[in-house]
C-alpha cells in the first residue's frame, strides 16, 4: 500500500484528509485511483488534456517523478508519494 | 582593508558570533562586507530583516510598496502599532536602525517590476525572496538568474511552508526548474482568502535568514538542490531533492529567456476592467440604498462559515461558500435580482462569472466586498 500526502490547499477536495493510502503498482495507476475516489481533485492535478499540471510536482520518496520514470514509475509497497503544489503566500493578486 | 576591520564596538556587539570558530573574526568581517536585497518586508521579510540586521550584514536593501496595516501585525513583527499607516520600508528601517545602528540600510519604496528589478538587484551580493505573489516570484527568479546571484526562497500557506536556495551559478536549480509555470489566477487561494498562522513565516523566514548568513560567510552546507518542507500542524520537516532542468527556459543549457518579461501577463493576470460600465457590479453605497427598497435584492454571501462568524452584512439572504456553489446551484432562483459578496470582492467575482455561465443574468458582485461595506456604509461591521 502506498501513502499519498495531500498538501493543505488540496485537502478540501479529499474530505480534509492529509494522507490517503491506496494499492497501486505505478504512479499513474495511483493517480487514476486517487481521482476516481475524489473526482473534485482531478482538475487541480491534471489539465484538460489529462497532463499533470506544471505547477504541481509529484515525488516518490524524495525524488521528483520527472527524474524517475514519470507516471510509469513503479511503486514499492511502503512508498510515500508527495503532491507539492506551487504556493506564493501572502495577500491576494 | 580598514573598512572591513571590526571596531571595538562591533567586537562587543558580535562577540557571541566571534567566539564560534566556524564564524570567528573572518566570518563576521565577511558579513560586514556583504550586502543583501530583501524583496518584501511582510511576513517572511520581518524575521529576515530583524535577524540579518542583528547579524551585522553590512548593507541591507529593503523593497516594498505597501503600508503597515493593523491586520499585518499578527505576523509582521518588524512593524509595530506605532507605525501603522507608515510605509513598510520606513517602518522596518526605524526598527532595524534601533536594533543595529552599525549597518547601512537603504529603502526602496517601490513595487519591484521588470523595469527596475535588474537595477535594484545589481549592487547586492544576495537576493532574498520574501514576496507574496506569483508574478513577483517569477520576476525575482529570472532577474537573479540573469544577474548570476543566489536567490534565497521561502513561501507559506496556512500551516505549511517551503524554503530553498536557488543558485544556478553553483549548479543548483532555479524556481522555473521547480515550477515551469504558475497556476492560473483563482485556482490556488491566497493567504488573504486562506489565512496564515502568524508564527509560520517566522519559522520559514528564519530558515531563509540562516541560509543567507551561511552563503555569505561560506560556512555549512547550503540548502541548494533541496526543498525544505515544514508542516506546523504535524510539526514535521521533510526534504525533497531538486534538480536543475537542462531545458529550463531561463537557467538551462540553451536559455530562451534572456531579458525580463511581462510577469502579470505570464501569470494570466489581466488589468481590472472599468468598474463604472459593468452591469454585473454594484458598490456598497448603491447596495445600501437598494436594501431599503421594498423590492430588495437577494443577498448571497459566498464566504466560509468561520468568516460569517467574524462579520456579516445585515440582511444577508443565504450563505453558500464559493467552492460549494457549482453543486448547490439548485438552491438559487435565477429569476431573482441577486447581489453576491465575499471579503474583498475576489471570490464573489468568480461566483458571478460561474452563475452567469449557468444562465443567471441578474447577478451583481459587491465591489470591494465586506471590507468596503465597512468603509463606506457601516463601520460597525468588523474588517478582518
Amino acid at each position: 500500500m502506498a501513502t499519498i500526502t495531500i498538501p493543505t490547499p488540496l485537502r478540501k477536495y479529499v474530505e480534509g484528509r492529509d494522507n490517503i493510502i491506496l494499492e497501486a503498482a505505478t504512479v499513474g495507476e495511483l493517480l487514476s485511483k486517487l481521482v476516481e475516489n475524489y473526482p473534485d481533485l482531478g482538475q487541480h492535478l491534471f489539465s484538460a488534456e489529462g497532463k499533470l499540471r506544471s505547477f504541481v510536482n509529484l515525488y516518490v520518496g524524495d525524488e521528483d517523478i520527472r527524474y524517475l520514470q514519470g507516471e510509469a514509475t513503479p511503486l514499492r509497497s511502503d512508498e510515500v508519494i508527495s503532491i507539492i503544489p506551487a504556493i506564493a503566500g501572502g495577500t491576494a493578486r | 582593508m580598514s573598512s572591513s576591520a571590526l571596531s571595538n564596538e562591533e567586537i562587543r556587539r558580535y562577540s557571541r558570533h566571534l567566539i564560534m570558530p566556524e564564524m570567528g573574526m573572518a566570518g563576521q568581517r565577511r558579513l560586514k562586507q556583504s550586502s543583501v536585497l530583501l524583496i518584501g518586508t511582510g511576513g517572511l521579510g520581518s524575521p529576515l530583516a530583524l535577524y540579518l540586521a542583528a547579524a551585522g550584514i553590512g548593507h541591507i536593501g529593503l523593497v516594498d510598496f505597501d503600508l503597515v496595516d493593523e491586520s499585518n501585525l499578527q505576523r509582521q513583527i518588524v512593524h509595530g502599532t506605532a507605525t501603522i499607516g507608515l510605509s513598510k520600508t520606513e517602518s522596518a528601517k526605524r526598527r532595524l536602525q534601533d536594533l543595529n545602528p552599525l549597518i547601512e540600510l537603504t529603502s526602496y519604496e517601490t513595487q519591484i517590476s521588470s523595469a527596475n528589478a535588474l537595477d535594484l538587484m545589481r549592487p547586492f551580493d544576495l537576493i532574498v525572496d520574501g514576496t507574496d505573489n506569483f508574478p513577483t516570484r517569477y520576476l525575482t527568479n529570472d532577474a537573479s538568474v540573469l544577474l548570476g546571484k543566489p536567490n534565497v526562497y521561502g513561501s507559506i500557506f496556512r500551516f505549511e511552508g517551503q524554503a530553498t536556495v536557488f543558485s544556478p551559478r553553483d549548479g543548483g536549480p532555479c524556481y522555473r526548474c521547480l515550477y515551469p509555470e504558475p497556476p492560473p489566477p483563482g485556482l490556488v487561494p491566497s493567504c488573504a482568502e486562506g489565512g496564515v498562522l502568524g508564527v509560520l513565516p517566522g519559522v520559514i523566514g528564519t530558515i531563509q535568514a540562516t541560509e543567507a548568513i551561511k552563503l555569505l560567510t561560506g560556512i555549512g552546507e547550503p540548502l541548494i538542490g533541496r526543498l525544505m518542507l515544514y508542516d506546523a500542524l504535524s510539526m514535521r520537516f521533510r526534504e525533497l531533492r531538486l534538480r536543475r532542468n537542462p531545458n529550463c527556459p531561463v537557467c538551462g543549457d540553451h536559455p530562451t529567456i534572456r531579458e525580463l518579461i511581462d510577469y502579470d501577463q505570464f501569470c494570466g493576470i489581466t488589468p481590472p476592467v472599468n468598474v463604472m460600465s459593468n452591469q454585473y457590479e454594484i458598490t456598497p453605497t448603491e447596495l445600501a440604498a437598494e436594501l431599503k427598497n421594498t423590492q430588495r435584492p437577494f443577498l448571497l454571501d459566498v464566504r466560509n462559515p468561520y468568516e460569517v462568524e467574524i462579520a456579516t452584512i445585515p440582511g444577508t439572504s443565504k450563505v453558500i461558500p464559493v467552492d460549494q456553489l457549482p453543486e448547490r446551484l439548485g438552491e438559487l432562483d435565477s429569476a431573482l435580482d441577486m447581489v453576491i459578496y465575499c471579503r474583498s470582492g475576489a471570490r464573489s467575482g468568480r461566483a458571478v462569472e460561474l452563475l452567469k455561465s449557468a444562465g443567471f443574468h441578474k447577478v451583481r458582485n459587491l465591489v470591494g466586498g465586506i471590507l468596503r461595506w465597512s468603509d463606506d456604509v457601516d463601520p460597525s461591521v468588523a474588517k478582518y
